[in-house]
């Protein structure tokens, strides 16, 4: 891709919008964050050209990150070519003027929403997600007083119960995105709404991921090698699921799939989530049941 | 075949083309201009720039001749400009009480130094349709009387020197910032006003009417209602002085709110408080019944549990912009989410129809 640095935005904005008091405001909450893993840092977050809900978070926390240097690569549900990530990667080229990639590996900064890469990340790497709620026992709690103090005294047995209700009812953990984590044997987080598919990779990964939550104003951190473990119990251990089929367009086996109806008869098709992953797979020769060689390099 | 959803950037580009043309509408139609709409729609503008704190009717015009009249959209409009701007100091407190009022009217006393100024108001206007209007007619002039040169005391400032009501005195504190620093619980007052100030106008009207009808009644009565406007004076170090930097329109209002005492203060009468920009009568107002019913702790009283008396609750859900992102957002893509729902559910049917298998 080409940088399109809009002179009009160029001038009358800082680099990668926030000004710099803000984005020291931000490293500040951030350095706190990595300093205590999975804990929520209060930050004084700013209304952004975007509505919150959409990335606020996410975006502050990649702005206050971006160097000149950076490479960006925004993602939304696994893909490059979402319309919000769209709207977020041409935020940031028009107010930053970074390079930017869709390809995992080449990417300094990746900012996500609801997905972790399928391609492993590297030491250097900041992965930023965009969160909406991230109180994991806002759903349980929903006072904001509250739920703090128990994070304070380390309470966390509602969660407990609640996952043991899940098994009482439906014999299974009935929670299938934002699955609940324990950081370092401390604090209980969210990892924001990805599906648990993604959770181990959460742990041991070498790149810093931080977490912004800009309605909410916090900011949560895992610093690189964060030891992270998915809450359950030894009799129904953790278990990353997806759905039981291949990739039909590039044919892997082991990457998150999004079901798509193809027509109103009921017939589907399961596709990689990680475009980029599934297309580098397709260049390279690697076909699903419906991969056509024509596809390859992407539409 | 499946064709991935793509082309994301040129979908967007063109939905905003079209959007930009259905904005300006039919062309033979004159457009609007910015001055048309801050002269034309004055309360729009005033609502706009209360929600988006910030006093700039032209701004506020141009954010809701943007916005196609969507308040709401305006409003975040100005709220995304005024994060840009630097924040050169603070103001002294603006001196409501040397307001040059153009209303200003109690329903405690029926007449008071100052006195009763209706000023430009739908009260008691019957709500009929003008045709006249749609004709486009001229309007006559009203007519005019002197200015008021008299001083128009604070009706609370009457009753504070009799103490029949909770002194509230000036202190030197410096209040937090809502837009500077995040909002913990619990929120001092001064945090409390500020949200409500700027929170959504439907919202803090519909806390404040349920107060009325008894959750968490707090028996107000508008002691003083004033619109008008005030210097804005800023200390300059240099010169050692404050200097008048602008003059901006606020309404006040303050409510006179029976109290038998409690466990730990005497009867006497309480207040509420309201300030907002502009011309926002009805916003003051339910700001302040608000206000009153948030003070139930400091004052000693029982919480009934009414929705009003829960800070927590209002605060986190005042604000228009937070609201709307949040509430719009689930039309964002969700199909990774869903998809590992789809997942669960059909486990969960799977398991229950295997386990009704094996029980026949």
């Amino acid at each position: 891709m080409t940088l399109h640095a809009d002179p009009v935005a160029a001038e009358s904005y800082n680099f990668a919008y926030l000004d710099e008091q803000t984005k020291r405001m931000i490293r500040r909450a951030i350095l706190k964050a990595v300093a205590v893993p999975g804990y929520q840092v209060p930050f004084a977050s700013r209304e952004m050209p975007m509505p919150y809900g959409w990335g606020t978070g996410g975006v502050q926390v990649t702005a206050a990150c971006l160097t000149p240097d950076d490479r960006l690569k925004v993602i939304d549900q696994g893909a490059d070519d979402t319309t919000n990530a769209v709207s977020i990667r041409k935020f940031f080229q028009r107010t930053a003027g970074v390079a930017v990639t869709e390809a995992t590996a080449e990417a300094t900064v990746i900012q996500t929403r609801h997905r972790i890469p399928e391609t492993p990340l590297t030491s250097g790497q900041i992965l930023v997600y965009q969160v909406p709620i991230p109180e994991p026992l806002r759903f349980l709690e929903p006072r904001e007083t509250e739920t703090r103090k128990m994070h304070e005294l380390e309470e966390y047995g509602l969660i407990h119960v609640k996952l043991y209700e899940d098994i009482a009812r439906h014999g299974t953990i009935a929670t299938s995105y934002a699955y609940p984590v324990k950081v370092e044997g401390r604090y209980v987080m969210d990892p924001s709404p990805i599906p648990k598919f993604d959770n181990p990779k959460l742990s041991g990964s070498p790149a810093l991921q931080l977490f912004g939550a800009g309605r909410e104003q916090r900011i949560y951190a895992l610093p690189p090698f964060s030891h992270v473990v998915s809450l359950d119990f030894d009799d129904h251990p953790f278990e990353a699921t997806k759905a039981p089929h291949d990739c039909d367009l590039c044919g892997a086996d082991d990457s998150y799939l999004d079901e798509v109806i193809t027509d109103d008869q009921g017939s589907r098709m399961f596709v990689c989530s990680d475009t980029d992953f599934c297309r580098t797979r397709q260049a390279e020769g690697q076909l699903g049941v419906l991969g056509a060689p024509v596809l390859k390099g992407g539409v | 075949m499946y064709v991935a959803v793509k082309g994301g950037e040129r979908a967007i580009d063109n939905a905003h083309a079209w959007l930009a043309e259905e904005r300006r509408g039919d062309l033979g139609v004159a457009e609007l201009s910015v001055a048309q709409i801050r002269e034309q729609l004055a309360l729009a503008v005033n609502r706009v720039m209360a929600e988006g704190s910030l006093f700039d009717p032209d701004l506020a015009a141009l954010a809701i001749k943007q916005a196609r009249g969507d308040l709401i959209e305006a409003i975040f409009l100005i709220r995304a400009y005024r994060t840009t701007l630097p924040r050169l100091g603070a103001s002294r407190p603006v001196d409501t009480a040397a307001m040059a009022v153009i209303r200003r009217i109690s329903a405690t006393f029926k007449d008071l130094p100052g006195g009763q100024v209706l000023g430009p108001t739908f009260d008691y206007t019957h709500r009929l349709l003008d045709f006249k209007l749609a004709a486009e007619g001229a309007v006559a002039r009203a007519e005019t009387a002197p200015a008021l040169v008299a001083a128009v005391p604070h009706v609370m400032a009457m009753l504070d020197r009799d103490g029949l009501i909770a002194p509230e005195p000036a202190g030197d504190a410096v209040p937090d910032d809502l837009t500077r620093t995040p909002m913990e619980l619990p929120a001092s007052r001064a945090l409390r006003l500020q949200a409500i100030s700027r929170g959504d106008e439907g919202f803090i009207l519909s806390m404040a009417y349920s107060t009325q009808r008894g959750y968490g009644r707090t028996h107000a009565f508008v002691g003083e209602l004033r619109i008008g406007a005030v210097a804005v004076e800023m200390d300059i170090p240099a010169l050692g002085f404050a200097v008048e930097i602008g003059e901006i329109e606020v309404t006040e209002c303050e409510t006179v709110n029976q109290f038998k005492g409690s466990k730990t203060e005497p009867a006497q009468f309480t207040r509420g408080y309201g300030l907002v920009f502009g011309q926002t009568e009805r916003k003051a107002i339910a700001m302040s019944l608000v206000d009153r019913a948030l003070r139930w702790e400091e004052l000693g009283e029982d919480n009934s549990g009414a929705p009003a008396q829960d800070a927590e609750f209002v605060l986190m859900h005042a604000d228009n912009v937070q609201a709307t992102g949040f509430l719009e957002h689930i039309k964002l893509p969700h199909y990774v989410d869903f998809q590992s729902e789809l997942e669960l559910v059909r486990r969960l049917r799977a398991d229950a129809s295997a386990s009704a298998e094996a029980a026949e």
